[in-house]
């Protein structure tokens, strides 16, 4: 019995140096095992008298107590240690990238168009769309631009025979939604256009959206409104002065270009809009009685208005962009840019 | 059209400055292209009177001559150039003048004669543009001393005007003027057009066989005219300040009149004239040779100023070279005509030509003008060439002149056009300044617009009028109203922009491509491919419509492996072109190319490059938007542009919707590709098309798989397995899925094994391995018969 309390001090210190999970459990079985060290004395207890029996058990108990918590407490160390070791190898650098196909982009022309088309939707708009290969009646004709008319040279066409050419702008598609006289209209045409100029500042193709409304009452009024509106909206600034120019086109009377105080140099005057501090963005005008004659439409009850305005233009304004003829080139470094 | 500023002062003249009046131009509707000086800075040149030339005597193209500048004691200069003269006055610039291009006049020293300045040319003051034979010689009573700057009015600015087609009317320092009275309420002083008294009555007669397209023919004989005469200086500077070349003062004076009054006149030479002026359309096949040396073939329909022998000028775009004034001419027949703008539209371009004649005839000069214009003309040539003025000459035809313009502006389309009432007596007041005479009664105005208004036709052509001088700026802004109905959506339509950004989120960049190719690159990838032709393209290689997305999208590769980008993956939406005019199909489709490495580069990418089944994967995506995947099916087929083993036709319900594969090796190599290339195009019809969701109840019984791997031919396609399977699997087979595709070790040569799982389940109860054993016999008996597949063992 003298021996105990040298036992647990070595036990202890057996307990202390144990390493690993499995040689801990060596341990317990040596001292706490079925055939363990302390077990041995507990069963050696018989041997003792009656009177010495309680005490020694109970100091007995109290060594195997303590071994079990020493075993524990070393048990939930190593545990933990191993815990934190393998925490500390599983550790990733979380700032590399995330592993995945990296998003493309829309063209700009087509986020510039999307955004236009949205503005005229969500107020009760329809797009509609047509053909680009088109006839000399619906890009012409019925636009009040007869054969020898001195409009036709402001465009310069692009044809295919005598009839047939590349539309030199979406008017056609306001065409044949008129002539399907479904009263009142209100659409948007985006699309392709073409025109036979490449230059610094022209390309032979380019995407035009155009505007029609047709109802009652319409007026130069509510032309000028939607107009600002527009604008007001596209470049986002409430306070962008927007103005009318009289101007001329065969399918508008009156017909007006619409300038906006330049967005670049906020109309102190820059490169951009030759130092006169305003850009030309869009044309317009109340539908000329004789396209709505073309179309079937009756004058007296009906009136309407029409704009038309370049994409690109807008996107170049809007997004800063220096060549039209990037627009073209789809060069990656470009349209990464508008992603 | 470009006119001088100070020549248009000299009618009309604002209290604005140069810019205000640029300004209130453009805010009418005639916009202002540019402002520029006329001259270009100097200083220090005054006005001199050469009095001594001496020979340089040591430089033979030299002399050594005195001036008198105004400053009191005359000034030695050398001078170079061949006509200087004594009693000659000239711009001089003094020592410390300061030239164009900021050339500073200095003492010198030439060849040991003192010159203190410079006897200017007009090409050193940039007064010409090319390089001048000699000093600019002024007039005799030119003032000494005078600044030559002030003198000539050289603070003038060239103002450039872009007219639209309707105005016409105001191609001409008059309509100019008189469009600028209007906007300030001023009174225009006119220039005053006397009639010339003849000295003489011989006259050309003229005949006139088509009075419809010329309704008035004014011409006059001038006799003895001296066309070695110079033309003024002022004029001569007009002219410049107006972009026209001085000529000889005949071409001189008609373009001056032209641009002064808007009449467009000819002179022709009389000796070269033969019986009479016949107005009348070409016969075809006469031939003419113009004043520009081009001899042209006249076509009918081309109205034509001819004598007994034959044409002598198209009428209204040029003049013949045979009949034009030349330094013989003595004696000149005048013409100022009005032609029809119908007779003159068109023609011009049919030769190819445009004529400051031309552009005016089309939109329209005024019938009214033309004896005021010869009238003119004469007086001008009078005092230049000298002469003796024969009567004037007219023939004119009442009934094709243009009709009177009468137009009623009701009160009530005004208010409702603009959105806002005018008081009557300013559109009165404004209807009487454009020249209209006006009559007002209670509903509106009855105008009569002024023979120089080819476009005053209808009430709108008023309503614009009435607005544009009040200012489209002063007119009210409302929001239009409309009633709130709902628009049908369908929801089985995929809009494009969905499929734009499906496209985007598996890593794809949006292209727009040119919709016309060069046709080599067309023909490369497409040699079957019919597409319409421009007859006039922008350049060969823009000269053909798309009949596929691919050549643009290969173009706008090429473009991207040039500048070292080298993983492209490219998507567009737009039209492709096929087939001959009269049976034409534009089509939208949707096309995607890759080309590269699988994944972008990356700490953990793989360097993969792509192939066929990635792009698959792409479209598959696409497809599935439609929410309809047995719709779609791909079949090994051919297609010129693609490798034969590696390419589909993508089915839509049966029909050809597109094609997807590698870029052929052999088309890869002709366009001196490096890297594989995978492309596809779809018809946007299909892919828009889909379905509405339809629920189907959850069954609450077991599934059964089964799994079976079969041994096929290695050429076999999966499809016909997976066909085969679904014929005999029966009605409660929910999914079939490809697990494993495998050749090699264990595989005999020539076949491959293809794993499938299938998975039944029966809605309303649990089905028995009996019902499945035998599906699954069924399958493997049908597959073994027709496609000679072995079950796996």
């Amino acid at each position: 019995m003298d021996h105990l309390p040298t036992l647990v001090a070595e036990a202890r210190q057996a307990i202390q140096a144990a390493e690993t999970i499995p040689a801990l459990e060596e341990l317990r079985v040596r001292y706490l095992g079925k055939k363990g060290e302390i077990t041995a004395l507990l069963k050696g207890l018989g041997k003792l008298s009656a009177a010495e029996r309680p005490a020694a058990g109970e100091r007995i108990n109290q060594a195997k107590q303590a071994l079990a918590e020493e075993l524990e407490g070393r048990r939930a160390a190593l545990e933990k240690a191993a815990l934190e070791q393998r925490l500390s190898a599983e550790r990733l650098d979380v700032t590399l990238p995330g592993r995945n196909q990296i998003d493309g982009g829309l063209h700009p022309v087509t986020r510039t168009l999307e955004r236009i088309e949205g503005l005229f939707t969500r107020i009760g708009y329809d797009v509609a769309v047509g053909p680009e290969i088109e006839d000399d009646y619906h890009n012409f004709e019925a636009l009040n631009i007869p054969a020898h008319h001195p409009a036709r040279g402001m465009a310069d066409t692009f044809y295919f025979d005598a009839t047939r050419l590349l539309r030199t702008h979406t008017s056609p598609v306001q065409v044949r939604t008129m002539k399907e006289g479904k009263l009142p209209i209100r659409i948007v045409c985006p699309g392709r256009v073409y025109r036979s100029d490449s230059d610094l500042t022209h390309t032979p193709m380019f995407h035009q959206v155009e505007g029609l409304l047709v109802d009652e009452d319409v007026s130069f009024a509510d032309l000028k409104g939607t107009i600002e509106d527009f604008l007001h909206a596209f470049f986002e600034r409430d306070d962008l002065s927007v103005r009318f120019r009289p101007s001329y086109f065969p399918f508008t009377e009156p017909s007006a270009e619409v300038d906006i105080q330049c967005v670049m140099c906020s109309g102190k005057g820059c490169r951009v809009c030759s130092h006169s501090g305003w850009l030309e963005v869009m044309g317009c005008g109340m539908v000329h009685p004789e396209v709505f004659r073309h179309a079937g439409i009756d004058t007296d009850r009906y009136t309407g208005f029409a704009f038309g305005m370049g994409a690109e233009r807008l996107a170049m304004l809007r997004y800063g962009v220096n060549d039209l003829r990037m627009f073209f080139d789809n060069d990656l470094r470009f349209l990464r840019q508008f992603a | 059209m470009k006119f001088s500023e100070e020549w248009l002062r000299e009618w009309v003249s604002p209290q604005l400055d140069t810019q205000a009046l640029a300004d209130q131009i453009t805010m009418a509707g005639l916009e202002v292209d540019a402002v520029v000086p006329v001259a270009a800075a100097f200083d220090g040149v005054v006005v001199a009177e050469v009095l001594e030339k001496i020979q340089h005597p040591d430089a033979d193209k030299l002399n050594v001559c005195r001036v008198e500048d105004g400053s009191g004691e005359s000034v030695q200069v050398v001078c170079g150039a061949p006509n200087v003269a004594v009693g000659q006055k000239v711009p001089f610039a003094r020592v410390g003048a300061i030239l164009p291009g900021d050339f500073k006049i200095r003492r010198a020293t030439l060849r040991g004669q003192e010159s203190r300045g410079m006897i200017c040319s007009a090409s050193e003051l940039g007064l010409e543009e090319e390089t001048s034979a000699g000093i600019l010689e002024l007039p005799a009573d030119a003032p000494v001393g005078e600044d030559f700057r002030d003198w000539m009015g050289l603070s003038d600015h060239t103002i450039e005007v872009d007219l639209t087609p309707n105005r016409g009317d105001c191609l001409s320092l008059k309509g100019m003027a008189r469009e600028v009275g209007v906007l300030n309420r001023l009174a225009v002083t006119w220039p005053d057009v006397q009639p010339v008294t003849a000295t003489h009555d011989e006259i050309f007669s003229v005949r006139v066989e088509d009075a419809e397209l010329c309704p008035r023919y004014v011409g006059r004989l001038i006799k003895g005219v001296d066309v070695t005469a110079e033309t003024p200086l002022w004029m001569v500077e007009r002219l410049r300040r107006s972009a026209i070349r001085s000529i000889d003062p005949v071409v001189d004076v008609t373009n001056y009149v032209m641009l002064e009054l808007g009449q467009p006149l000819h002179a022709f030479d009389l000796a070269n004239l033969h019986g009479a002026v016949v107005v009348r359309l070409a016969r075809v096949g006469e031939q003419l040779v113009l004043l520009d040396g081009q001899k042209v073939t006249l076509t009918d329909g081309t109205l034509v100023i001819a004598d007994e022998r034959g044409p002598l000028a198209i009428a209204g775009v040029m003049g013949g070279e045979h009949s034009g004034v030349g330094a013989e001419t003595r004696d000149i027949f005048l013409e100022s005509a009005f032609f029809a703008p119908l007779a003159v539209a068109g023609q011009a371009r049919r030769y190819g030509l445009h004529t400051d004649a031309s552009h005016r005839f089309e939109r329209g000069v005024d019938a009214e003008l033309a004896r005021e214009a010869a009238e003119r003309a004469t007086r001008l040539l009078l005092q230049i060439t000298g002469g003796e003025p024969g009567p004037l000459v007219e023939v004119a035809s009442r009934e094709y002149l243009p009709a009177e313009q009468r137009v009623y502006l009701r009160a009530t389309r005004l208010e409702q056009a603009l959105g806002k009432a005018l008081p009557t007596e300013e559109v009165t007041e404004i209807l009487q300044r454009l020249g209209m005479a006006v009559d007002v009664d209670d509903q509106g105005w009855q105008a009569v617009a002024p023979s120089w208004r080819f476009d005053i036709v209808i009430e709108e052509d008023l309503i614009e009028e009435v607005a544009r001088i009040h200012g489209y700026n002063r007119l009210p802004v409302r929001r239009p109203q409309a009633r709130l109905a709902l628009r049908p959506d369908h929801e089985a339509h995929t809009p494009l922009g969905r499929l734009r950004r499906q496209m985007v989120a598996r890593g794809f960049y949006e292209a727009v491509t040119y919709s016309f190719v060069a046709p080599e690159l067309q023909g490369a990838l497409l040699p079957e491919a019919v597409s319409p032709v421009l007859a006039n393209p922008i350049s060969a290689d823009l000269s053909v419509m798309r009949a596929s997305l691919f050549p643009g999208l290969v173009r706008a590769l090429e473009h991207n492996l040039n500048r070292q980008q080298t993983r492209v993956r490219l998507f567009e939406t737009g039209l492709v072109f096929r087939g001959e005019l009269d049976d034409l199909q534009q089509l939208p489709m949707l096309g995607a190319l890759v080309c590269g490495s699988r994944e972008p580069e990356g700490w953990s990418a793989k360097r993969e490059t792509v192939d066929f089944f990635d792009l698959k994967g792409d479209l598959e995506s696409l497809l599935a938007m439609g929410g309809e995947p047995d719709a779609w099916r791909f079949e090994p087929a051919e297609h010129s542009a693609l490798h034969p083993g590696q390419c589909a036709r993508i089915l839509h319900r049966g029909e050809e919707a597109g094609w997807i594969g590698t870029l052929h090796p052999a088309v890869r190599a002709r366009l001196g590709l490096k890297l594989d290339v995978v492309l596809f195009e779809v018809r946007l019809d299909t892919l828009t098309h889909g379905h509405v969701p339809a629920f189907t109840p959850l069954s609450r019984f077991p599934e059964v798989r089964r799994d079976l791997a079969f041994l096929v031919d290695e050429h076999l396609p999966v499809q016909a397995l997976l066909d085969t399977l679904r014929g005999q699997a029966g009605e409660w087979l929910t999914e079939s899925r490809l697990f494993d595709v495998y050749q090699g070790k264990g595989v005999p040569e020539g076949r491959k094994s293809v794993a499938l799982g299938l998975t039944w389940q029966h809605p309303s109860r649990t089905l028995n391995d009996e019902e499945i054993n035998q599906l699954v016999d069924a399958i493997i008996t049908e597959s073994r018969q027709h496609l000679g597949a072995e079950l796996r063992g």
